[in-house]
């Protein structure tokens, strides 16, 4: 990180609302690029943090062991929150990365590279960058996509579906990958890669959602320059507000009627118990109830974003295509990811200074194309993807362990954690079964990703998770790098960070496991 | 067979009795004490009641319907050929009715019912009516009950249980809807003999009991297998006595707690576990997270046992349970790693109980005994989804499995390698399979992913073990050879005592039966050990010529003297020969050519003449060398010969002149290379040893005669001459005597004929021919370490492949006798390719550092956290990046040269903290 970043193209790597620049035209010096809060996550305090950390020896143990950085990382930190889980991520992640595996280490750590910036993730970007410097790799190819073999080249097709729409993926898309001559993959080494990638776009999304802050020290940088891109505005990122906006300040939300927002909550939960016994919806209207949910999702986000934010003064707006937006500057990106969330102003003309850095878009191609609703494009030939016909526990994990072996475990053990996780706590309740909510988010994650579960009732989503959750929800999972501390602030504001971290946990191995499922289904069909 | 099995059955009912007796009394208390508890209990009763007033009648009157039920399809033979039919979509299982004519097949969108006909399937019902088709049709499992014709029962993906009665007139069949599970349910299963008795087994993890005349579930069982603790008995008022004594009254108890409206929750809270332990200290009960019931995967009532049945879990285990009892399981045990896909109940042996899981194994556990004990274990290659013992077969059981792998296999549990059978016809996994009859071995039903319905008949089945090769050679390290092959075989061979008459192999032969030969005649074999002789045997020869030899570092001729010396001294006369010839060709100076030299050369190949002139012989005097020179050339080999010997105990075996006809020694070659080594060696019979002290520098000019030719019968050739003598016979002495040739030819160099020597090139393909000899006798080391000692001036002779299967052997031979040292030098000084890069692979060496203990990723002596520097001298102070010595006393260390100077001159720890440190 450009620590001398006072300088306006340091400053350029953000994009700045109106308010920033006011007061960056009025203080030039100001170190925009230096993030302005402290701690591991710009939307967790740092004393909530810091507190599970200070009593925590287990997890100094775990990092010990199985970080491959050896340092206590923002994420670790953040994840230290729910040490259980915390040791099954260090676990798994240390034997992708670090274990005998198919590929060579470099190209663990490149392919977590591509990997992260399908999602414009910097955060991950530069701790891979240095570690794949470390574990010998050739620095040539971080100059982008054109400068590696062929054969990692080839993996950016899975790569970009994986990320966006993993259920476009096909027994095709493996075959072109395993059957082209020389540069051809082995079915292990895929399997490895298709591990790599769904676990960082996964993080991806869990970095975005709980806002973890860039290392503190870049001296690892290795003379390669840090990229430092948050699509969100530094006064996003900030928590203590030295930027004159009082009415950013998370914490004076309506206080009041979160409250009994909580309350509500806890008696609907109550109440779906209780009804599951006598209400017995029909067959036609549990399987509308899904669809209806999945076609919802589609109006979440875009909708949402203009509401949920009603004291801002600002707008957001979705460029939408490609084409219209002129700003990118000569050697930047062309084509802009379509669904970057800018600040723009009202009045003033800033496109002509806000730069989106480039830096990211070197390890992919096509960075247009993202997440596109699948109940939009659900047009009946892209049938629902029944959970039941290929599950995780019973398909999943055996292709997963036959081709790349172990990590079928670790991922297995993971899933489990993250899923079964709980305190048994709701905010200030204590003793709450939250086992129905927990199901709804990892439900309605899969529901995103066109997964559905015969099984499952889809009404209790729209019960249970209310609208600004699932604006949040939506946002990490498919467009992380759009999240922000205010939509992360929106929701359940009376929970507490560490169950908002759960959720995020949730989220990610959610998402995760869906993106999983498609790639080894595709695998197994191809294998068949 | 069936009489036996009445009788044995018969038997066991006798056997329990008593125990029957023993339990009755508590659900008669049951009864009585019920009263109030009203009409909650009746359905339940309606079970235990008949069950317990006249347990032993009914479960006879079961086995004479059973036996009823043999006799009469025993009268009607079934028939039939392997055929296949296609479905309209993916089976997900499927079940056999019980008159074996009729197989119901159920998925997420087919629900049929078809009729096996002779020659084919014939659809013949479909019960996926409605104009819109639900949740409900879409199968995971499906159950034909074994009672009633009409009776099906199916689990739905979406957690509902659906009975469907044949008999309906109208053309929905559907009976009854069980909509209590919340989970997908994996497993519905019919009770063997009660009419009206079906369970359930779901994802929620609850497994159901259901009454089919009631509306809804009469018990539910909980997976939930955490451990209730002390409170929880405080809290539900319940003093924790000794589990036996208070049996009768806590069943009481739990009979009130859970009786059929009680909903499952409570059931989940139920305390089990701290009663379950004491009574039955089974496997471990490894508990999931508190509060969460694992999924069960499969139910399964015994056959057997009419109160029992079984149900495997998610996370690995089996429990037991007695239907009467929801409060909590009889017994516990961890089955597998991972989730326990499927159980089987073996129809004949009481307490048998087969499961397959994730982890690739099927086992067979024996339940009556007090502790669950695991009988045997097969191991396959996927995931076991289903397994069916096979009827009539007592060890034999199928199984499919859940992915990759598209075979059905049938498995004799004693055999646990090779399956028995293998029906190969689908095409994607196999769901479901069924045995047609349960009493017929023959037929086997199957549905599978890749729509079709499958029936294989046993004896079009693949028989792996019929192409499997039933041989297995190997060799030890010090020569032992063990050989195992089918005992039939075995028994025919040895008659003929292959080995005996050889005279110079004076191995014994030991065979070593297995005793635990678990059933003769299906799979016998036999293991033979031949064990060298011992004494004659041992390979130390070759470590210790491994250890000693110099393979670089010094001139050639410094290197060829020492290795000849060590060969010498090893007794192996013949090496050091060959050692002191190398080094005779190649070092000594002149190189000029003569044309009478070339000439032979063209005429003879590789004959020896040429070199008869070339004399030299470092330990003998000029003028005998030059008097045998002359005496050679008038062909008078014989008198060569001694003369050579005795004079320079180097062996002269003689020129292979058979070109140039050159009468004696080409007469006394021609034999040898008919065949009989033997020959070789009574040409010096008194040569019995090898060691003779007296052969390694000889002085005299006429000792006792020296022959060294051929070496004297050294271990090694003891193996290497065994297998073949007529081939390897020939091949050995045209080779061996060559190097042989050259020595006797170098003896004879004389300073006179200084002049004519030959160049080393001429010796190119003797010397080949020599390495070749060597390592076709088994003697790789030799070859490989001339081929490095003369490195370039032979290489180009000898192609790749050859250099590179030599290096691979030796390496091979030196690895497995841990001479790693002498090893990772001979990949170090070989020059082929695929060898030197052995060396290169996993040479990562992963250092911690020593201050905060983490991997030091980049460097190895610079920690990236702590930027210090990990390993300092203690001598000089400076980093250590290469070797690092250290003391394992104080840990103290350095630059290994420092420190081995240092304790050179001090017995005391460089770094001064005071310890006596040693190196060694």
């Amino acid at each position: 990180m450009n620590r001398g970043g006072g300088s306006p193209s340091a400053a350029a790597n953000y994009l700045l609302c109106t308010n920033c620049r006011k007061v960056l035209r009025k203080d030039k010096r100001i170190r925009v690029s230096q993030p302005l809060t402290r701690g591991p996550s710009a939307f967790i305090p740092e004393k909530e943090v810091v507190q599970a950390n200070t009593v925590d020896e287990r997890t100094n143990f775990l990092v010990e062991e199985y970080s491959t950085s050896g340092r206590l990382d923002n994420i670790t930190q953040v994840m230290s929150l729910h040490t259980q889980y915390l040791e099954s991520f260090l676990r798994s992640q240390f034997y992708m990365l670090r274990m005998d595996g198919p590929l060579p280490l470099p190209y663990r750590h490149y392919i977590a590279i591509m990997a992260a910036a399908r999602h414009q993730c910097s955060y991950l970007i530069n701790m891979h960058v240095d570690e794949f410097l470390k574990t010998g790799g050739i620095a040539e190819w971080l100059n982008g996509l054109e400068y590696v073999p062929q054969r990692l080249k080839n993996l950016n097709e899975i790569n970009k579906l994986l990320a966006h729409r993993p259920w476009l993926i096909t027994k095709e898309h493996i075959q072109k990958l395993v059957k082209t001559g020389e540069n051809n993959w082995s079915l292990p080494e895929l399997v490895h890669a298709v591990v790599l990638l769904a676990h960082y776009h996964a993080l991806a999304s869990f970095v975005f959602g709980s806002g973890i802050n860039p290392e503190r020290d870049p001296e690892i940088s290795n003379g390669f320059r840090l990229i430092s891109v948050n699509n969100f505005c530094v006064c996003d990122l900030a928590n203590d507000n030295n930027i004159e906006n009082a009415s950013l300040s998370g914490s004076n939300f309506g206080i009041v009627d979160s409250l009994s927002e909580l309350e509500a909550l806890m008696e609907r939960m109550k109440r779906l118990q209780e009804e599951r016994e006598d209400e017995e919806a029909s067959q036609e209207e549990m399987s509308t109830r899904f669809e209806k949910e999945k076609k919802e999702s589609l109006f979440v986000v875009s909708g949402d974003t203009f509401h949920s934010f009603p004291h801002s003064e600002w707008s957001f707006t979705f460029i939408s295509s490609p084409s219209s937006h002129p700003t990118s500057s000569p050697g930047e990106i062309k084509t802009k990811p379509k669904e970057w969330l800018s600040c723009t102003s009202g009045g003033q003309d800033f496109e002509d200074d806000m730069i989106i850095t480039s830096d990211v878009s070197r390890y992919i191609e096509d960075p247009g194309f993202g997440y596109e609703d699948f109940a939009r494009r659900g047009e009946e030939h892209l049938p629902t993807f029944r959970a039941q016909d290929y599950t995780w526990e019973n398909h999943g994990f055996s292709l997963v362990n036959r081709l790349y072996s172990d990590i079928g475990h670790l991922l297995d053990e993971k899933f489990r954690m993250v899923y079964n996780l709980t305190y048994n706590t709701m905010a200030t309740h204590e003793d709450v079964d939250t086992t129905m909510l927990r199901r709804a988010l990892f439900n309605y994650v899969h529901c995103m990703f066109g997964i559905r579960y015969d099984d499952y009732d889809y009404g209790e989503v729209n019960q249970l998770l209310e609208r600004s959750l699932k604006v949040y929800i939506k946002t990490v999972t498919c467009y992380p790098e759009r999240t922000t501390k205010r939509m992360y602030d929106s929701y359940w504001r009376q929970f507490k960070h560490s169950e908002k971290v759960h959720v995020n946990l949730l989220l990610m191995e959610a998402r995760m496991q869906a993106e999983l499922l498609y790639a080894l289904r595709a695998i197994t069909r191809h294998l068949t | 067979m069936g009489k036996t099995r009445t009788t044995s059955a018969e038997g066991r009912e006798r056997q329990r009795l008593p125990a029957r007796r023993f339990r009755t009394t508590s659900p008669a208390a049951l009864r009585a004490d019920s009263v109030d508890g009203g009409s909650l209990l009746a359905p339940l009763l309606g079970l235990t009641d008949r069950a317990f007033s006249d347990c032993p009648d009914l479960a006879d009157g079961a086995m004479e319907k059973m036996s009823r039920v043999t006799t009469a399809l025993g009268g009607s033979v079934l028939t039939g050929r392997t055929m296949h039919c296609h479905l309209d979509a993916p089976a997900n299982a499927i079940s056999v009715c019980r008159d074996a004519a009729q197989v119901v097949v159920a998925g997420r969108s087919i629900f049929k019912i078809y009729a096996i006909e002779e020659e084919q399937f014939v659809e013949k019902l479909n019960l996926r009516v409605g104009r819109k088709p639900s949740l409900n049709l879409s199968c995971a499992d499906v159950v034909w009950h074994q009672m009633d014709e009409n009776l099906l029962a199916t689990a739905a993906t979406n957690g509902v249980v659906v009975t469907w009665n044949l008999g309906r007139p109208s053309r929905n069949k559907q009976d009854q809807l069980f909509t209590e599970h919340k989970r997908t349910v994996n497993k519905v299963c019919f009770h063997p003999t009660e009419a009206h008795v079906l369970l359930s087994g779901s994802q929620d993890g609850f497994m159901k009991c259901f009454d089919l005349r009631r509306k809804d579930s009469v018990s539910t069982f909980s997976g939930e297998a955490t451990e209730a603790g002390p409170w929880e008995w405080a809290m539900a008022g319940w003093v924790p006595v000794l589990p036996v004594l208070s049996c009768h009254i806590l069943r009481l108890h739990h009979s009130f707690a859970h009786g059929p409206t009680q909903d499952a929750e409570s059931t989940a809270n139920g305390s089990r576990e701290s009663w379950g332990c004491p009574l039955y200290p089974l496997g471990l009960c490894s508990g999931p997270q508190a509060g969460q019931s694992e999924s069960v995967r499969d139910v399964q009532f015994s056959i057997r046992d009419y109160f029992t049945f079984a149900s495997t879990f998610e996370n690995g285990n089996v429990q037991l349970w007695d239907i009467r009892r929801p409060d909590r399981c009889e017994r516990m045990f961890t089955a597998h790693n991972g989730p326990v896909f499927c159980c089987d109940w073996h129809p004949e042996d009481r307490g048998w109980l087969a499961t397959g899981g994730r982890d690739k194994m099927v086992k067979v556990w024996d339940v009556t005994t007090h502790r669950a004990k695991e009988m045997h274990c097969v191991q396959t290659i996927a995931s076991v989804a289903r397994v069916k013992w096979r009827p009539e077969c007592r060890h034999h059981l199928a199984t499919c499995s859940m992915m990759v792998d598209h075979n059905i296999y049938v498995w004799d549990v004693r055999r646990p390698f090779v399956p028995a059978a293998m029906f190969e016809e689908h095409r994607d996994v196999t769901t479901g399979i069924a045995w047609r009859h349960p009493h017929d071995p023959s037929f086997l039903l199957s549905g599978s992913k890749d729509s079709s319905l499958c029936q294989h008949l046993f004896r079009d089945a693949s028989q792996p073990v019929e192409r499997a090769n039933p041989e297995g050679l190997c060799y030890g390290l010090f020569g032992d050879l063990a050989f195992a092959a089918k005992e039939s075989l075995v028994a025919a061979e040895s008659g003929r005592k292959p080995y005996a008459g050889d005279r110079r192999h004076p191995i014994f032969f030991k065979r070593k039966l297995d005793p635990a030969e678990p059933f003769a005649g299906l799979a016998s074999s036999a293991l033979s050990v031949f064990e060298t002789e011992p004494g004659g045997g041992g390979m130390r020869w070759f470590v210790d010529t491994a250890e000693r030899y110099a393979l670089a570092g010094r001139p050639l001729a410094e290197l060829c003297d020492h290795n000849a010396k060590v060969a010498r001294e090893l007794g192996r006369n013949q090496v050091a020969q060959t050692w002191t010839m190398l080094r005779i060709i190649y070092c000594s100076p002149g190189l000029v050519p003569t044309a009478n030299l070339n000439h032979s050369v063209g005429k003879g190949g590789s004959c020896g003449l040429p070199l008869m002139n070339s004399f030299n012989l470092k330990d003998m005097a000029p003028g005998l060398g030059s008097e045998t020179r002359l005496d050679r050339s008038k062909g008078d080999a014989r008198s060569d010969t001694v003369l050579l010997d005795s004079s320079a105990t180097l062996i002269t075996n003689e020129d292979n002149e058979e070109t140039e006809g050159s009468d004696v020694p080409a007469d006394y070659l021609l034999g040898d290379v008919e065949g009989e080594e033997d020959e070789l060696y009574l040409l010096d019979p008194e040569h019995a040893h090898p060691e003779d002290p007296e052969c390694v520098l000889p002085q005299e000019a006429f000792p006792l005669r020296h022959e060294i030719v051929d070496t004297p019968p050294g271990p090694e050739h003891l193996q290497d001459k065994a297998d073949s003598p007529h081939v390897s016979g020939s091949e050995a002495d045209v080779a061996s005597l060559a190097p042989v040739d050259s020595s006797f030819s170098l003896l004879s160099v004389s300073h006179a004929l200084y002049d004519s020597r030959l160049p080393p090139d001429f010796f190119g393909v003797l010397v080949r021919d020599m390495l070749h000899f060597y390592a076709e006798q088994g003697d790789v080391q030799m070859a490989v370490s001339v081929l490095i000692v003369l490195g370039e001036r032979v290489r180009k002779d000898i192609d790749e492949q050859t250099q590179e299967h030599w290096y691979t052997s030796y390496i091979d031979l030196l690895q497995r006798f841990r001479l790693w040292n002498v090893s990772n030098e001979v990949v170090k000084l070989s020059t082929s390719r695929a060898v030197s890069c052995l060396n290169q692979a996993s040479t990562t060496l992963h250092v911690n550092c020593s201050h905060c203990k983490r991997p030091m990723s980049s460097r190895g002596w610079v920690c990236d956290r702590c930027h210090r520097c990990a390993s300092m001298c203690a001598v000089c102070h400076h980093v250590v990046k290469g070797l690092f010595v250290w003391c394992q006393g104080c840990s103290h260390g350095g630059h290994l040269q420092h420190i081995m100077k240092w304790l050179e001159g001090s017995s005391h720890c460089p770094a001064g903290c005071g310890h006596l440190c040693e190196y060694s």
